[in-house]
């Protein structure tokens, strides 16, 4: 086995290292940054907005640069949260707390290095898990028959709620929203078009770039500018960027801590990553002997989060690259950008594209090597970008949208569309409905029925399969177990309090 | 009990009934008026899938799972617009409707415009009217250069570098 995962690495790092493959991922870390690093764009609006350019290349080549845009757009955010207090993300909020803080005191440059360190150390580990654990997860996919794989993704949209901030009513209705718009477009078993209003543009069914660009783009865009009297103009100047022997001391434990943590958390559907940094955060309080120094800029406030955040982030491939399921919002945008290049995300990728699946793994470690050598003398760069002003910004954002989702299909159709995603996003943005759950049920929503029809094809129109299978039913009483659990009055209280730290 | 209460109220009060529940007994505008988006939504699937077959379970017609579905919702938004009544809540915090016009306004004024009138129209509007929703924005040199240099970027790395189909100057333009 120990050999089997060595020779595939091997033939990963021989696709990985391609030159115009490590060209694409060191690109694609620098795109991921750069826009990563404006305030108010979090990761799944970068890489809806960087899709557009992945795809005329290669399924592998392409692959590579996302998961860089992804990695890129992570350390973007939390640099911004560090240096001006502004996560584009809920993931680091948490990193927001201490490393704003100790920017504040002058060690920006320490805490940007702290993270990048700790963000290294983590997405290493977390490659080598995904190398061992993968593969023996998709070779056991392969025995999921339909009620299987109708029930895992029922477990993975239950799990999204789990941690929407929201009211778990509104996020249960909102996967309904999401999965009644993927309903639109032509029925695969009749060919009959349904909900499409008799627009042969929407025959293929609404882009799902669409909806995310929209919703998490434009959407976002009107949001911020109700407000525009929050956003700092200083920044503090960045020095000192190398820990000390004293804080080396101090973040290890934090970092191997979190990187345990995350790598857990990451496989869970739903956010994982969010949850991980939350949980890492409040084990280093837990742990420490100074507790009240957390909040006030304590460097393991910012090590044992980003460790987390960064393998969760890594981790989280595998249910996506093994099951084709997506574990959160920028999973599912890479599941339709490897759907886009006409590959179906499932157990068969790892033994009949093992080219793709290793090389993907691989590239992961080597995106993190690029982290670490591109962002600390970069960083000048990225406290100017972050010091343009977000009324030169947004303008600017709204071009890449508009061509982005233009470029897709080159049709102004989905421009048009578009808006009206904006104009919905900012509508549910008002009354509390989170979008992220509807994104995850519109990407799941055809497979799911197209899963059901087989497992009810199977079973002559019985329900009851998805309980009679024992592993399905596993899955679904796993969920259950989810929603009781977050009905509970102790963990409701919990989350609530969760969010509101965060805020 | 609570909403017992001011329902007697509403009886007492002797105005009708409708605008009364409205006026008086929503104590969560949010959840309300979600809830209505889901009792819509999930009505107009049922209401647009009626002419689809629905099949049997063991042969799920096209029509099987939207009917599910669209039922469900419309269930939830039934519960939401109850619990509205019962749970006190937020107001709906003000529209921003200069950003929301602008915003939206100049991106479908981008689709009108950019296969007729081509990118190098289609861009500055996009950008001009969108930028009028910040109160920050002004006309001064440093504006008019990030225009410049926004669109000279577009028409450089994606029509020229990446190739996208997009018109310089569209069909207005004779091309």
């Amino acid at each position: 086995m120990a050999v089997d995962v060595l020779s595939n690495l091997l033939l990963g790092f021989q696709t990985a290292m391609s030159v115009s493959n490590l060209l694409y991922c060191l690109i694609g870390v620098f795109l991921g940054t750069a826009v990563g690093v404006l305030p108010g764009i979090g990761p799944i609006a970068t890489i809806a907005m960087l899709l557009p350019i992945t795809f005329g290349l290669p399924p592998v080549s392409a692959l590579i640069m996302l998961s860089g845009i992804y990695y890129g757009a992570q350390y973007g955010g939390s640099t911004t949260a560090i240096l001006i207090n502004l996560p584009g993300e809920s993931s680091s909020v948490v990193t927001a707390l201490d490393g704003y803080r100790m920017a504040r005191q002058g060690k920006a440059g320490l805490a940007l290095a702290t993270a990048a360190i700790g963000s290294f150390i983590a997405g290493s580990a977390a490659t080598f898990l995904v190398a061992l654990f993968a593969p023996p997860m998709a070779s056991l996919a392969l025995k999921f028959g339909p009620a299987e794989y109708f029930s895992l993704m029922v477990l993975g949209l239950v799990a999204s709620i789990v941690l929407a901030s929201g009211s778990l009513l509104h996020a249960l209705a909102m996967i309904l929203v999401g999965l009644v718009l993927g309903l639109v477009g032509t029925d695969v078993n009749t060919g009959i078009a349904r909900y499409t209003f008799g627009m042969p543009q929407l025959a293929d069914g609404i882009g799902f770039v669409v909806v995310a660009m929209g919703v998490f783009g434009l959407g976002e865009i009107i949001a911020n500018l109700e407000d525009e009297t929050t956003r700092p103009s200083s920044i503090t100047s960045v020095s000192g960027l190398l820990p000390t022997r004293e804080d080396w001391r101090r973040i290890t434990g934090p970092i191997l801590r979190g990187t345990a943590l995350g790598s857990l958390l990451g496989v869970l559907p739903g956010g994982g990553a969010l949850l991980a940094s939350f949980a890492s955060y409040s084990l280093e309080k837990r742990l420490s002997k100074e507790p009240e120094r957390f909040g006030q800029g304590a460097i393991e406030g910012v090590a044992g989060p980003e460790a987390a955040n960064n393998a969760g982030a890594q981790t989280s491939f595998i249910p996506m690259l093994t099951l084709g399921i997506p574990a959160n919002p920028v999973m599912a945008l890479m599941i339709g950008a490897l759907i886009i290049q006409g590959i179906q995300p499932g157990p068969s990728i790892v033994t009949e594209q093992p080219q793709l699946f290793w090389g993907v793994v691989v590239s992961m470690w080597i995106g993190n090597v690029f982290l670490l050598i591109l962002n600390l003398p970069l960083i000048g760069l990225w406290v100017r970008m972050i010091t343009v002003p977000y009324h030169f910004l947004f303008p600017a954002i709204l071009v890449f949208c508009a061509i982005g989702v233009y470029s897709l299909s080159n049709t102004t159709f989905d421009v048009f569309l578009m808006a009206l995603f904006g104009l919905l996003g900012y509508v549910f943005n008002k009354l509390g409905c989170e979008p992220t759950p509807m994104l995850l049920g519109f990407i799941l929503g055809p497979m799911m029925e197209e899963f059901l029809r087989r497992a009810l094809l199977l079973s002559d129109g019985s329900p009851m399969v998805l309980m009679t299978e024992p592993l399905s039913a596993l899955l679904l009483l796993i969920s259950g177990g989810l929603l009781a659990t977050v009905l509970a009055p102790s963990v409701r209280k919990r989350r609530e309090e969760t969010f509101v730290a965060g805020d | 009990m609570s909403l017992i209460g001011r329902n007697f109220r509403g009886f007492e009060a002797t105005r009708p009934l409708l605008v009364d529940t409205r006026e008086r007994s929503v104590r969560n505008p949010k959840d309300f008026w979600a809830g209505v988006i889901y009792l819509a939504l999930g009505l107009a699937v049922i209401l647009l899938g009626r002419n689809y077959s629905l099949g049997s379970a063991a042969r799920m017609g096209p029509g099987y799972f939207p009917i599910v579905l669209g039922a469900l919702l419309a269930l939830f938004g039934v519960v939401s617009i109850a619990r509205s009544f019962v749970r006190a809540g937020e107001a709906v915090a003000a529209i921003a409707w200069k950003p929301l016009v602008l915003v939206i306004g100049a991106t479908v004024l981008f689709g009108l415009l950019m296969e007729r009138a081509g990118l190098l129209v289609a861009l500055p509007v996009l950008i001009v009217v969108s930028a009028l929703a910040s109160q920050h924005t002004r006309a001064d040199l440093q504006s008019a250069l990030a225009l410049i240099g926004i669109v000279a970027f577009c028409a450089l790395v994606f029509v020229k570098g990446l190739g996208v189909p997009m018109p310089l100057l569209g069909s207005w333009f004779g091309s």
